[in-house]
């Protein structure tokens, strides 16, 4: 039974400079939830999934993921997490295996070739695997980014639009992945600023603007219509 | 606090000027102009005072991300760099009548340019990122690598160049140097470490004003 | 070390680096002649300086390219998200560019050697010595100052103008020691130089290795 949330965050808020682009937002997700953050660009969508990665320090409020603090323990932190962002953090020059086994060793991890393969297998890059990424679509380039995590199997996966730029196979396969991500128990944090496939995979609805979290609502009781009504009601509060 | 500051510096300056330009003795080759060294050596013992700061602020802030420590290392740099200005100023200026140019590479002032460079490159690292927080952890960073130069860049140009002028003061071994010009050079020290003491306080008072008005 | 084996992987893929840094070094040597003139015995008086000042000119191109792998394929999150010990990164970057300083090193030699006639059979092991202490100091802090330009405005210029003063002693005693050897002195006579390009190799990487984590950090 989990009680405690995987991810909890109070009150964040997060400065650049001058500008405060997260203020007061509050955000609990438990394990084997996913919830999708709904935003406009610019909003700070980006933002506070830097910040639950431990890209981006909070500038006020606390940040906790897998029972460690954002920021007094981000190396705890970062074991337990797995970041899927619009870089898909893969070098060019390299073939899809070679990034893979890089990424493994700079994780700590020991997977041996045959691991690897399976790894490759299960996000459907077995035949590219000789490739060099160079090569490679945005949609392969993607589930690349999620083999890492297919080894590493982290608690929670922090995702960055991810639907967008990928055909319809490739949106069929991520939604399958996230949802059997789930199922094991880890916690899904999505952003988007459209209201595709990801709201299939959602458990909750989280629609941030004016900095904090103004509508946090399961999915089932809405429709897709509702969802869209609803986000430009807030987007036009917001701004 | 800082009144009292503000006028123990006008006292430790009126003091320590009026020893070097009064009552401390005429030098016999070189006149008058060497008075300026009054100004230049102690300039340079607060420069190195500066930095020393610099690098324990650095360490501080990057231990317990104290912004306080942040911001007297920055404060802390730009006085350092003012006053290591002001060595190579009164250096230049020593070096004009008494050697016939304006510039030497002799150690000291070899070393200082040096010193005077890298700092410089500091404040503009700072003036580069946006980002404060980034910008004071990469600052500090680079404030504990130019200190621990110091020495090096010290006995380096020590040994590349020595010109005349041995620097007395610092160099290992006896410093032979008259009982009223020493004295008249520690009152100039004190003086201009109340100086930049007093500096000090008003920049990380007015850097400490900015970044509560950005919050 | 992974990270060295990935970066030897990229360079050889790529072959961008070491091509460059090839030519760039040809170019400096004409550009010395054409600067300073024909006259032998006037060259032959600053061959240490011009030696040293190809290596750090080489070098300020090398060592200020360490990220960009990282920052072409965006993947600098990436290593700041990998856990574990991010000092091991600042060991492989620092061994990555050792490795090419002194390739790059020993091609301009090559090429000293052939363009103003050197015999340099006898002086090689001194030289060898002088050289791979002085580019452990460059390659130290390079590599250091190299990740906390990567991700800063107009970095080009501000990674030159960080490391030149600091690498200032470093030259000094290099071309000092170089000088010596050159002119079939022993080691033992520049041992004030020697150390002092020790001290500064400890303290540097003592420093890159202690600090490296807070420069990766966002």
């Amino acid at each position: 039974m989990v009680s405690e949330p995987l991810i909890r965050v109070t009150g964040l808020r997060k400065t650049f400079g001058n500008h405060r682009v997260l203020d007061g937002l509050d955000l609990d997700v438990r394990a084997g939830e996913a919830v999708a953050v709904l935003g406009a660009n610019g909003a700070g969508k980006t933002t506070l999934l830097k910040v639950l990665a431990t890209l981006a320090r909070p500038t006020r409020g606390t940040v906790t993921v897998a029972g460690h603090d954002c920021a007094k323990d981000p190396e705890l932190v970062r074991r337990e997490i797995g970041l899927v962002a619009h870089s898909s953090y893969v070098y060019e020059d390299l073939t899809a295996a070679e990034n893979l086994a890089f990424w493994a060793t700079l994780a700590g991890l020991t997977p041996s070739a045959a691991e690897r393969a399976s790894a490759l297998a299960t996000v459907e890059l077995e035949r590219a695997a000789g490739e060099r990424v160079r090569t490679f679509s945005a949609g392969m380039k993607r589930r690349l980014s999620l083999a890492r995590f297919v080894l590493a199997r982290p608690r929670v996966l922090l995702l960055d639009e991810p639907f967008t730029g990928l055909d319809q196979r490739a949106k069929k396969w991520l939604e399958e992945h996230l949802a059997s991500f789930k199922a094991g128990g880890g916690a899904i944090v999505m952003t988007t600023h459209s209201f595709g496939r990801e709201l299939a995979v959602a458990d909750r609805i989280a629609i941030l603007a004016g900095g904090a979290i103004a509508l946090d609502t399961p999915r089932g009781s809405l429709s897709a219509d509702d969802v869209h009504r609803l986000y430009t009601l807030h987007a036009e509060d917001a701004s | 606090m800082k009144r009292l500051l503000g006028f123990l510096t006008v006292l430790g300056l009126a003091a320590g000027l009026g020893m070097g330009f009064g009552v401390a003795p005429r030098e016999a080759t070189q006149g008058n102009v060497q008075r300026i060294m009054y100004l230049h050596v102690p300039s340079v013992w607060v420069a190195y005072l500066a930095f020393v700061v610099v690098l324990v602020a650095s360490i501080v802030y990057l231990a317990r991300r104290s912004e306080a420590a942040d911001r007297l290392a920055h404060a802390s740099a730009e006085v350092g760099v003012l006053f290591t200005g002001l060595t190579i100023a009164t250096g230049s200026i020593w070096g004009k009548p008494t050697w016939g140019t304006w510039w030497t590479w002799d150690a000291r002032l070899t070393s200082v340019s040096i010193l005077f460079v890298m700092y410089l490159g500091y404040l503009l690292l700072r003036g580069m990122i946006d980002d404060r927080e980034r910008g004071a952890r990469f600052a500090a960073v680079l404030g504990i690598v130019a200190a621990f130069n110091i020495p090096l860049v010290h006995f380096s140009v020590l040994w590349w160049r020595t010109l005349h002028q041995p620097p007395t003061l610092m160099a290992p071994g006896p410093a032979p140097v008259p009982g009223i010009i020493k004295a008249a050079l520690y009152v100039n020290f004190v003086a201009f470490t109340l100086l930049y003491s007093y500096f000090l306080t008003r920049r990380v008072r007015v850097l400490r004003l900015e970044a509560e008005a950005e919050a | 070390m992974v990270v060295v084996w990935k970066d030897l992987l990229v360079e050889r893929r790529s072959k961008e680096t070491l091509n460059a840094l090839f030519f760039f070094g040809l170019l400096l040597l004409f550009v010395f002649q054409f600067a300073l003139g024909p006259d032998r015995e006037r060259l032959a008086g600053t061959l240490p300086g011009l030696l040293w000042l190809g290596f750090i000119l080489s070098g300020l191109l090398g060592l200020g390219r360490t990220f960009v792998a990282e920052r072409e394929n965006d993947c600098w999150e990436g290593l700041l998200l990998a856990p574990g010990d991010k000092s091991a990164i600042y060991v492989g970057k620092l061994a990555g560019n050792l490795l090419l300083m002194l390739v790059i090193e020993a091609i301009l030699l090559a090429l000293f050697g052939f363009f103003f006639n050197l015999d340099l059979a006898g002086v090689l092991p001194g030289l060898a010595v002088v050289i791979a202490l002085g580019t452990v100091a460059l390659a130290a802090v390079g590599t250091l100052f190299a990740a906390m330009t990567a991700q800063v405005r107009a970095r080009e210029l501000l990674f030159p103008v960080l490391l030149l003063p600091v690498e200032a002693p470093v030259l000094l005693a290099t071309v000092k020691a170089t000088e010596a050897v050159l002119l079939g002195e022993t080691l033992g006579s520049v041992a004030h130089w020697l150390k002092l390009l020790a001290a500064a190799d400890v303290v540097y990487v003592a420093v890159g290795v202690l600090t490296f984590d807070f420069v990766l950090e966002a």
